[in-house]
Order: C-alpha cells, then structure tokens, then sequence
C-alpha cells in the first residue's frame, strides 16, 4: 500500500462517492425536518412547558394555597398570598409566578397535592416586554381553562408512572 | 437524687421524676403528644413508650415513675414497633388535611409521623367525623384534627383557670367541647393554640396567612402590659404577621396573654407614616423640615418652664432618655411618665417595683392584692398567682383582695371590702386575714394601680408597706411589697426621671395650663380633652388615636415591633427588644427623631448611635447596665412618704376598663374589637 494505493484512491474520488452515497441513501429517506410553526414536533406527556393552574370539572379551583410549589421552588420564581374565602375555605389571593426566573424543572407539579399547578405542553408564550412574563393567578387559571382538556389528558398518561 | 441508666446512659435525676424526663436528662428524644411540662400527666397519647428492666410491656414513660438502678430502653426494635402501632392508631382518624391546615409545617403530629411512624397505611374505611366547636373570635376550631390529648383541657382548667373546655363521650367518640356555644372568657385562650399538637385549635385572626417557613423570627418584648412577656414577632416582608411567647421561666413560663399575641393586626392600620403640620385648624402633610421649622419656630423665645412633655405607656427608654434629656436642654421641668396620675415615692426603687418578683410568687404563702385586678392587668402574672395557688393545695396559698368584689381572680380569694380603710383594720389586727398574713413566711403585699392612681395613692402605698413590714414580709431575703404596674415603660421612665423636676408640673398640673407647648411621646391615655385650646401639641408616636387628633404637629415614630428598644417590667427587670420590621413610610425610630430635632433648636443631644444613647441611661440610671436581675430583700424598713392626701375611704376603681382597648394599637386592630364587643360588651354585640 502505501503512497501508491493513496494516490490511487485520491484519483478514484473514492472518498467523494463514499459521501455522495450516504446523501443519496438519506435523500429517499423521509424528512426530518418539519415545517415550524405550521408543523410542531412529538411532545412527552412529561414536557415541561407553560404553567396553568387547573379547575375541577365543577369550575372550582383546584388550589387551596398550601405554598408546598413556593417552597420547594428552586428560583423562588413563585409568590402566594392567601386568606379565607368568604365560605371559610383556604384560597390564595395572589398566586404569581416570574416566568423570567422559572427554570422549568417541575418541582411545582410534583409537589402540587392536588395537581392544582402543572407545566402544560405550551412552549410557544414568548413576549415583546419582560413585563407580561409576570404571570399572575388570572393569566394561570385562563391558562388552565385553555388547556385543560390537554392536560387531563396527560396526567392520564403519565398517572401510571407517578 | 435517683440513678438510672438510660440507654446505658447513666444519669440523676430528683427523686420523683418520671421516666420521660431521665430520657430528657439522658439527651433521648421521646416523642410525644399529651405530655406537656407545665400541664398535669395525662397519659392518654400512649406515644412515650419505653421499655423498663423487668417490665414485660413497653410503658408510658410520662407517667411512670423512676426507681433506683432502674434501667430504661429508648431504642429496642419493641419500642419501635410500639411507636409505629400507636401513630398508626393516631393517624387513622386524623384527617390528610396537611396542605391546607394552618399547623402544616410546626405540627407535632406530622413530623414524629415522619419520625416515628410507619410510610404507608392500611386502613381503608371512613375516618370519623367531628364538628367544629365556638371557642370565640380568637381560636379557630378544626376537631376533625383532633388526637384526643387533652392539653387544651388541663390547660384552661389549669393554667387560665376557666374550666370551661372538657370531654364528652368516650373511646373513638371522644369529642373535645365547650358543652355550650360560647366564647371561651380567658385572657390566656391564645396559648390553646401553641399547645395544642395538631391542627384542630388554630389561630383565627392568622388563619392561612403564612406558613411557619416563611417567617423571619425576632425576639421581642411584649408591651401591652408591665410583664415584660418575652415574645418572637414572625414577620413575612414589612408586616409582622403574628406574635407567640418566647420561652422564660423568670418571667412568663411560655404564656402570652391575648392583648400581646392578637393586638398584631393593628400594627399596619391607622399607622402615621409621614409628619403633619395643622395650618388653619386642618392638618396637612408635611415634610420632615417643615414639622421641624414649625416647631422651632413656635419654641423660639419660649421660656423652659412653659414646655411640657408627657411619655406614653408603650414607649422604649431610649426615647423616653432623649426626650427627658431634650427637655433638660430646653430648661423645661415639666415631664411626666404617669398619664394615669400615679403617685410614688421616688427615693427608693423597691417603693415603686414588683420586688417579690415573678418566680418569688411561686414561695410565698400568702398574697393581699391591693386595689388591682391582675387577671386583667397582667393575665401572665395571674397564672403564676394560679399556679401557686394550684400547687400549694387547700388552704396552702391564701389570697385576700381589697377591691374588685365581682372579678373572678380564677382563683379562690376573699374579697375583704372595696375601700382602703380595709387596711387600717388589717393592721389593727380586726380581721382574721391579719392572722393568716402574720403566721405566713413569706407574705406578699401586691398594690395595683387602682390604689395608686387615686389623690390618696402613696398614703395606701405607705399603708401597704406599713402593714408588710408589720406582717414580717420585709426583710433582708423577702421582700413581701410588690407593685404591679400596667403600663410597659413605666418602670424604665421613673428609673430615668421623667417625673417633674423642682417646681415642675405633672400631667394634671401641665393640663390645668401649666404649659403653652406640651411634647406627647406616644401619649394618647389621659384626658386630652382638657389640653387647653391655645396649648401647642406636638405628637409624636405611632398610630392615629386620640393624641394625633389632638396635635398641631405629627411627628410619625415607631411602633414597639420596628425599633431596638429596652423595656423594665414591673420588676423592674431590663430587658431588649430588637427590630423586627421596618417602619413605614416616613416614620422614623423615636430617638432619632428627638436626637434631630434638638440640632434644629440647637441644643445637639449627645449621642448619635443607640450604643451611645445606652451608655448615657446607664449612666443616668445604673440599672440599665445590669445584665441580671436577681431579686432583693432590704434592711431598710423604712416605708415610702405617706403624700399630703390621708387615705380616703371610697371603693377601689378598676383602672382597665376594657381589657382588649387599652392603648392606640389595639384600638387600631379589628380583632381587639371584635373581642371587647364580644367579651366587655356582649349587650351591645347582641343588640346590633
């Protein structure tokens, strides 16, 4: 081999047709590629996007103001309020969460005991101002509304696996 | 002293003692619910399991008794298992309520569930059920919660003295009531909450607020009395969200009375937060300056003697040391500290002091109170005075009162008569409480401010100590004259004379027109009515109440929660606050505002750090510098001046009218006023 056999194959382009047949092998391939926005990607039922806050079916919240998300919340990106509502229950008078400083790990859903809070599959809630990135109990529970029938629906899949 | 060997441990304790405290003298941890040290054994929570040589089952630790050489078990796979049984007995009927109850995150139950108890559990039917009861606007009832241990029980029957709470019903039935719908009547009912284990008694006024975690802790001194109750305000950001009691054997055990716990929610409402200035019979807000130049401008050229300044009952000494010390450089001989119009002899500390001192109520063995109500004055004393009175059995601790005849002491007390002239009678020996107080050792005379607020105060003070000398209960290792006071600063403002000087005037004198500019420091509890119109009124202090109505300038202090501040209780024992929160808006700490003023008239107070201001009450005052207080007996009988107004013989007044609105702050807090149209006055309440 040697210098002769190189020399050989520089003249052959070898190498060129090696590379040349993986592009035509991956050019009958299907695409990988997808047409964002108007074509999205396989989400896990696990994704960890955009929170809301969840309703019962009856339309009544779901949070009752334990603070357990603000506690264990690693960026102390979540700030609770709370008082007795006028039937004496335990709510929250102010639930707001500062996306700018969430890190999205989901420690919220899984401390929530009433899967009240939950990270939804939406990613797509970027802004023109760091001021609407302040998400307050309103902009949750309309979250939650939007979502729900999402949402339900991956808790149920994720359920065997907590 | 008895020996026994704990884990292998080998430890003495008293004779006496129960298993559980030679584990706590060992340093063994034992869980457990009803046991509580300062209430009766219960033995009902079954939690304090430990095994004994020789024993063939595990014991209740908490009731059962030590032995020479006895050797106890912490720790064997038997007591384990034992521990787990019980907390899964406990937890079945126990609500999974933890988010959502208010004890989360400080409940004994959760955490020696998470300590002691088992990870999952096996019971599948219906937990129990119970209804909540009406314990009044103060606690909060879950009793679903409730473990059954019986706390709350002993304490009230106990410490707060109102048997008012018991059991119906029995085993699993077992409900803990009030038996009938109303509010429970103690000024201690705030400390069901501490004590009990679980969730089901919890704070009304506080309910959902935080959680334990979020809390900043300061330690503090309660004000709302002369007790010097030592507490930890738990603050979240600027407002302090609720007080409990600091644990303090000398002073108050771990009680807190319900003035000083709920008065918290006047803490932000009708706060001064900037100065104002009244400019044509209206007050307008002002700046810093301007209040400053206003002032200024109306002292120039005013002699000393037509100032005045008036400390009120809430104040720290260090304000109460810069304004004495302002009013000094001014010229001015009019202070006073008494807005009540108190009367004591000066000389001597042990004339105006509580010199048995708290835990000496806890020796004696035989109390007169004299022209005081301590249930309302001072609800933590009187659960000492109970407690003694409790421990010293059947005819141990006799008490006699001279006034108050319809009160209810919580105790057994014998109402002598209503008037003064008891005491004459008493020291002639007319009555057979004589005979008890002179066969006594230790005898206590307790005089209140119902006595000494009268024109005849210091000659029934000097009728006191006459008659405690006469009984024996002054001598160099007892020292039986005890006054209690009401108001927190009053001690720490005689020690530091802000009493009027040679030829000054007192409240009453600086009232009659004695003064045309008078200086309130937080004084809002005497007649302000009869300031005369053409006197100028400068007040300074926290909340809008009766003395800011009546100012022509406002100067926003602080509050007892936002400043470092030394407090002398009644026993005259000087103890720190420290500053919990910030003060809002525009309002600055007391001695700051008094040490800026003086540069404004150019009479510059010399200090400029609170170490600084320290140092000079120390060297006004030796006492502030003690970092002890150790009571005293005294040789010298001689007994405090007698005053120019002989004893009288009209019936003692109450001095406290309503218990729950006795100073600015709790008129400012709803709960306080929910608690005297419930507690002081149920007609009113019924009839709205």
């Amino acid at each position: 081999m040697g210098t002769l056999s190189k020399a050989a194959r520089s003249m052959l382009l070898s190498e060129l047709v090696a590379g040349m047949g993986v592009t035509l092998k991956a050019f009958f391939k299907p695409k990988a590629t997808i047409n964002y926005p108007y074509e999205k990607g396989v989400l896990s039922p696990r994704f960890r996007g955009e929170h809301a806050l969840r309703r019962y079916p009856n339309g009544e919240e779901r949070c009752i103001a334990c603070k357990l998300c603000e506690a264990t919340c690693p960026a102390e990106a979540i700030t609770i309020e709370a008082e007795p509502r006028d039937d004496g229950s335990r709510r929250t008078t102010r639930y707001d969460i500062d996306m700018t400083k969430c890190i999205y790990c989901g420690l919220c859903e899984e401390a929530c005991p009433v899967d009240a809070i939950v990270e939804g599959p939406n990613y797509e809630f970027a802004t023109e101002t760091r001021e609407e990135l302040m998400y307050n109990k309103d902009k949750l529970l309309a979250n939650g509304d939007r979502w729900e029938s999402v949402l339900a629906r991956r808790l149920e899949l994720d359920a065997p696996y907590r | 002293m008895v020996k026994v060997t704990v884990d292998g441990i080998p430890v003495e304790v008293a004779a006496g003692s129960s298993a559980l405290q030679a584990c706590e003298a060992a340093g063994k941890e034992i869980p457990r619910f009803c046991y509580h040290e300062r209430l009766s054994v219960a033995g009902n929570c079954r939690m304090c399991l430990v095994e004994v040589s020789g024993g063939r089952k595990p014991v209740a630790s908490c009731g059962f008794p030590i032995g020479e050489g006895m050797q106890i078990f912490t720790d064997t796979e038997v007591v384990r298992r034992a521990r787990r049984a019980v907390m899964e007995f406990l937890l079945i009927n126990h609500p999974l309520d933890c988010p959502i109850c208010d004890q989360g995150g400080e409940c004994d139950l959760q955490d020696q569930a998470f300590g002691y108890g088992a990870d999952h559990s096996r019971y599948r039917e219906n937990k129990r059920a119970v209804t909540d009861k009406y314990l009044g606007p103060l606690v909060k009832t879950v009793m679903t919660r409730c473990i059954q241990c019986t706390r709350c029980i002993r304490f009230s029957t106990e410490v707060a003295g109102v048997p008012e709470l018991g059991g119906v019903s029995r085993g699993e039935n077992l409900e803990i009531t009030n038996y009938v719908e109303k509010a429970l009547t103690s000024e201690l009912s705030g400390n069901l909450i501490d004590i009990c284990p679980v969730g089901a008694l919890t704070s009304q006024p506080y309910a959902f607020s935080a959680r334990p975690w979020e809390l900043k802790r300061t330690d503090s001194i309660d004000v709302c009395d002369a007790v010097g109750t030592n507490i930890v305000m738990q603050a979240r950001g600027a407002s302090v969200l609720r007080i409990v009691p600091r644990i303090n054997d000398e002073v108050n055990e771990e009680w807190l009375a319900d003035k000083g716990r709920f008065v918290v929610d006047g803490f932000r409402r009708r706060r001064l937060d900037r100065p104002w200035i009244r400019v044509d019979g209206k007050l307008q807000p002002a700046g810093w300056q301007d209040a400053f130049a206003t002032i200024a401008t109306r002292l120039k050229g005013m002699p000393g003697e037509r100032i005045g300044a008036i400390a009120g009952d809430m104040c720290d000494a260090e304000s109460m040391m810069a304004l004495k010390d302002l009013m000094t450089a001014l010229g001015s001989p009019n202070i006073d500290c008494r807005q009540d119009g108190a009367q004591y002899d000066l000389s001597r500390r042990d004339f105006y002091t509580f010199n048995t001192g708290i835990t000496g109520i806890e020796e004696a063995d035989a109390l007169l109170i004299v022209g005081s109500i301590p249930r309302q004055e001072a609800p933590v004393l009187n659960a000492r005075i109970r407690k003694r009175f409790v421990d010293a059995g059947r005819g141990g601790f006799p008490i006699a009162m001279i006034g108050a005849p319809n009160a209810d002491p919580t105790y057994a007390a014998e109402v002598l008569g209503e008037g003064p002239d008891v005491l004459a009678r008493l020291a002639a020996g007319a009555l057979p409480f004589a005979e008890v107080l002179k066969n006594a050792k230790k005898p206590m005379v307790m005089v209140g401010h119902g006595a000494l607020t009268r024109p005849d105060g210091q000659a029934i003070a000097h009728a006191c100590w006459e008659l405690a000398v006469q009984v024996g209960a002054i001598g160099t290792d007892w020292h039986g004259f005890n006054v209690l006071h009401t108001a927190a600063s009053r001690v720490a403002g005689l020690d530091l004379g802000l009493v009027p000087g040679p030829k000054g005037r007192d409240v009453a004198g600086m009232l009659a027109g004695g003064v045309d500019v008078l200086w309130l420091l937080g004084a809002d509890e005497f007649p302000i009515g009869r300031i005369g119109p053409e006197t100028f009124v400068i007040y300074q202090g926290h909340h809008g109440d009766a003395g800011a109505a009546r100012a022509d300038v406002i100067l926003p202090g602080t509050l007892y929660a936002e400043k470092p501040g030394t407090y002398t209780n009644t026993e005259g024992r000087v103890q720190q606050a420290f500053r919990a929160v910030m003060p809002p808006g525009d309002a600055r700490e007391d001695w700051r505002i008094l040490r800026a003023f003086s540069e404004v008239v150019d009479h510059k107070l010399p200090y400029d750090t609170i170490d600084a201001l320290r140092a000079r009450m120390v060297r006004a005052n030796p006492v502030f510098g003690q970092a002890q207080w150790a009571r005293s007996g005294t040789s010298d009988t001689t007994g405090p001046q007698a005053g120019n107004t002989p004893v009288a013989a009209d019936a003692f007044r109450p001095v406290i009218a309503d218990y729950y609105l006795t100073h600015a702050v709790c008129r400012a807090s709803p709960t306080m006023e929910t608690c005297s149209g419930i507690y002081v006055h149920p007609a009113n309440q019924a009839a709205e």
